[in-house]
This record gives C-alpha cells, structure tokens and sequence, in this order.
C-alpha cells in the first residue's frame, strides 16, 4: 500500500479514535451528573477502586521510597549531600512517584478489571438487557466508575505519600544512620503545599483516565472471549500511556516558570 | 408472532432494530404509530418501557443475586423499595416455578434452565406490553425446552401482551405460535397463521419447517454422491 496513504489512515484512525473516546467521557459525566444517580453503584465503585487497591499502591509505595533513599545516599555521597535524602524522598514521592507509580498498579489492576467486566457485559448482551430494563448503561455502569477513579487515586496517592516517606525513613534509620528526628523534621523542611496539591491533581487526572480508558475499551467490546481479552490489554496500555503522556504536561502546567 | 429462519438470516437483528438497540440502514420501524430509526434517545427510552426482552443467553447481571435481577426493572423506575421489590420478585419467580431458595443465589451458580426461567421472571416484572423473545429454548433440554414453551404462553395470555419470538425450534414454534413468519436472507419471505404453515405452499418454508438438508435453501454447495 502507498505508505502515504497508510499514514493517512492511521492517522485519522487514531483521531476519529481520540474523538470518540472524548465524547464517551463527556457523555458519561453529563449525563451522569444530570440524570438519576446510583449511589450503590459509585460506592461499590469506590470500594473497590479505593479500599481493595490499597495494598498494591501500599507495596509499591513502601519498596519505592526505600530504593529512592538508598539510591540517592548511594548516588549523592559523591557530592557529600546525604543530608538531603529526606528531602529527596518526599518530594520525589509527592510530587512524581507516588501519583505516577499508584496511577500504573492502579491502571493495571483496576483498568483491566473494569474493561474485562464491562466487556464481558457486552458479549453476553447484559448491556442490551439495562437498556431493554429502562436503565442507562452511561449512568448505571460508566459514570460511577469515572467518579470513583477521580476521587480514589488521590486518596490512594495521599497514603503512598505517607507510606513512601516511612520507607525513606526505615532505610535511612536504620541503614544509613540517620536520626529518626532529624529524618522527619528534613522531611517537611523544604515540602510545600503546592508538591502535594500536584500530585493529588494528577492522581485524579490518573483515575479518570485509568476509569475512562476501562470503561470505553471494556464497553465498545466485539466478539466474544478474545475480543474482552484485547479490549483488556488495551484498556492498561493506553491508560498507562496517557498516564505518562499527562504526567509531563501537568508537571509543565505546575512547575515550569 | 413468531419469527423462524435460519441462522444468520437476521432474527435477532430484527428485535434489536424494533428496540434501537441497532441502528437501521434505512426504513421505518414504529411501535404504537411512534418512529423508533433515528428517534432521539429520550423518546427511545420512553418507548423501551414497554417492553419486556427474553434474551437467548438470559443475559443476567452477574453480580447481582437472583431476586435483584428480576426487581431490576421495577427497581429502576423507582416504583418500588428493595424490601417490597424483594417480595414482588419472590411472587414472579413463583409464576415461572422457582422457589425461594434462589432469591440469594448469583446467575453464575444457576443451570441453563433456571437462568432462561429467571430471566424470563425479569422479563414479565415490569407487566410489560410487548414481550420479545431471542430464541427462547435454543441449548435447552427437551423436557426443559417444553416448559420454557409452556412458560411463555402462560405468561403471554395471562399479560395479555403482544409477543414477538424468534426461534429454529419447530417444536417451540408448533406450542407458542398464534401466527408465523419466516426470514431468509434479511427479507420475510412468508407470513401466515400458525394453521396454514404445512399449506404454505412455499418451498422454502418446506424445506425448513420439515428440516431438510435439500431444497431451495442452499447451505452444503453440493451433497457427496455415497
């Protein structure tokens, strides 16, 4: 085929693809916050995105903030600055690592999840059969799960923060020879509001995505068993994608002068 | 009203179109004189109420327990509280001959015959006026094929509803069918009452109603001679 034409394609594939997914996400949340609401159903959402997530995003935070205080002891004795580990640690974890890295196990966990339930839904026509029962597939299924992402991962993200910093701190104490009080006081030494904040946006930047690309690629599910699987896969690599993709732009939008 | 045809003629995309659930090409689909192609979703939603759908896997929630799929529908126009919908959903079960045992049981945990009658107790709920149904007793056993037959003339009668199946069981056409029409590819090649099928004088209609391998219905290019 002319490659040129290949190019055209592909490329008004990927944009008719982005504008479709756009609509879904703005469908959903209108017609979610306008119409009747499912309060089960956000709150199991958020049950099991917030509390079941918790001790992936618990392991991953703890292991994470002990390798970044042996990493950069390790790194930073050649400058002779160890002393800014702690400071190191928190903002590496508030402000990247801890969004970023729960963002990822979450996309994987609860991403997957959601594309293989809802596109299960699909094949075996349960989401024929809402429609056929007077119910909104978008209100009942779509919009709790894109709410639960939004206001979950933050939280998550809050307690990665926490625990990310514990892990700095036993490395560091009990490794490095740190003293525990210095550790915590260096910790809030040079922490400011706005590298939480930062992280928390991009976690709810992160769970709307995560949601949005499980519940679209899970929804729009053809043919059968294979076709759940590839909308699986496909909803964690394109969230996990995206994730990385906003993750530079916000960082842009917060911290560059 | 019952639909026959062979597989892939497009009897299920029929009821889907009738209902929206499909977008049709072109033509005109109205259910009580209201336009279905290209209605807008309010006006869909609106003319959904209607019905009730049987569909061919039951399609059931699966993560909600048995009564809760059958209250689904009065539960989603908020008609009822979860204890009454509850009760409700004890009596249509009762009709379709499932007890209270399985009020609490999950889809997953119900053999083939008893989603089909779960499925088809949420179906009839909501009293609906027009009831559809995907091929009612495919998968089934003979004896269970013949009460999900039973089960749905009942129910019909006693709702006094219009009722629309689609079906490749000439046993299950034979119990529930008023009149009859049959499908071939995508277009109704005959219609008539359920007592002038054997006269029809089609020979497709023959050869399908008699299940014949030969005939104008082409399916094996050509038979081997032995």
């Amino acid at each position: 085929m002319n490659p040129l034409a290949a190019t055209g394609r592909a490329t008004l594939t990927v944009s008719q693809t982005v504008g479709e997914i756009a609509f879904f996400a703005l469908d959903g949340m209108f017609r979610g916050l306008r119409g009747p609401w499912y309060p089960r159903q956000i709150l199991r959402q958020m049950i099991e995105i917030g509390y079941y997530s918790l001790p992936v995003v618990g392991l991953t935070a703890i292991f994470t903030g002990m390798v970044l205080a042996l990493q950069s002891y390790t790194g930073f004795s050649r400058f002779e600055a160890p002393g800014a580990i702690p400071t190191i640690v928190v903002l590496s974890m508030t402000r990247e690592l801890g969004p970023v890295l729960a963002g990822l196990m979450v996309a994987g966990r609860v991403g997957a999840a959601m594309a293989a339930e809802l596109g299960t839904m699909r094949v075996t026509e349960q989401i024929d059969a809402l429609l056929t029962l007077a119910t909104d597939p978008l209100r009942y299924l779509v919009f709790p799960r894109l709410v639960a992402g939004l206001l979950m991962l933050p939280l998550l993200v809050l307690v990665a923060d926490v625990i990310g910093v514990m892990g700095g701190y036993l490395v560091s104490v009990y490794k490095l020879g740190f003293g525990p009080i210095e550790y915590i006081n260096r910790t809030f030494d040079h922490l400011e509001v706005q590298d939480v904040v930062s992280g928390l946006v991009k976690a709810a930047v992160f769970g709307f995505i995560v949601a949005l690309m499980g519940c679209y690629m899970g929804y729009h599910s053809r043919g059968g068993a294979q076709g759940v699987g590839a909308a699986t896969t496909r909803a964690v690599v394109t969230a996990s994608i995206l994730i990385l993709t906003a993750d530079y732009m916000l960082t842009e939008i917060f911290f560059s002068r | 009203m019952v639909v026959i045809g062979g597989s892939g003629t497009g009897k299920s995309v029929l009821l889907k179109c009738i209902l929206g659930l499909m977008p049709a090409d072109s033509g005109s689909i109205q259910v009580d004189g209201e336009e279905v192609v290209g209605a807008r979703t309010a006006a869909l939603d609106r003319i959904r109420l209607k019905f009730g759908m049987l569909f061919q896997g039951a399609a059931l929630f699966d993560s909600l327990p048995v009564w809760e799929n059958v209250a689904f529908g009065l539960l989603a126009r908020r008609q009822l509280g979860r204890a009454e919908a509850r009760e409700r959903a004890l009596a249509v079960l009762a009709r379709v001959g499932l007890g209270a045992e399985v009020l609490d049981l999950y889809p997953a945990e119900l053999s083939g015959g008893m989603q089909k009658r779960v499925g088809l107790a949420r179906a009839i709920a909501t009293e609906p006026e027009i009831l559809f149904f995907d091929e009612p007793t495919t998968g089934l056993d003979p004896i269970m094929a013949d009460v999900i037959n039973e089960l749905v003339r009942r129910s019909v009668r006693k709702l006094g509803a219009t009722a629309v199946s689609i079906t490749h069981d000439m046993a299950s056409v034979r119990k529930i069918a008023d009149r009859v029409a049959m499908l071939y590819d995508g277009v109704i090649i005959w219609e008539g009452s359920i007592e002038e099928i054997d006269h029809s004088g089609n020979p497709y209609v023959d050869q399908f109603i008699h299940g014949r391998a030969e005939g104008p219905i082409r399916v094996l290019q050509m038979l081997p001679a032995d």
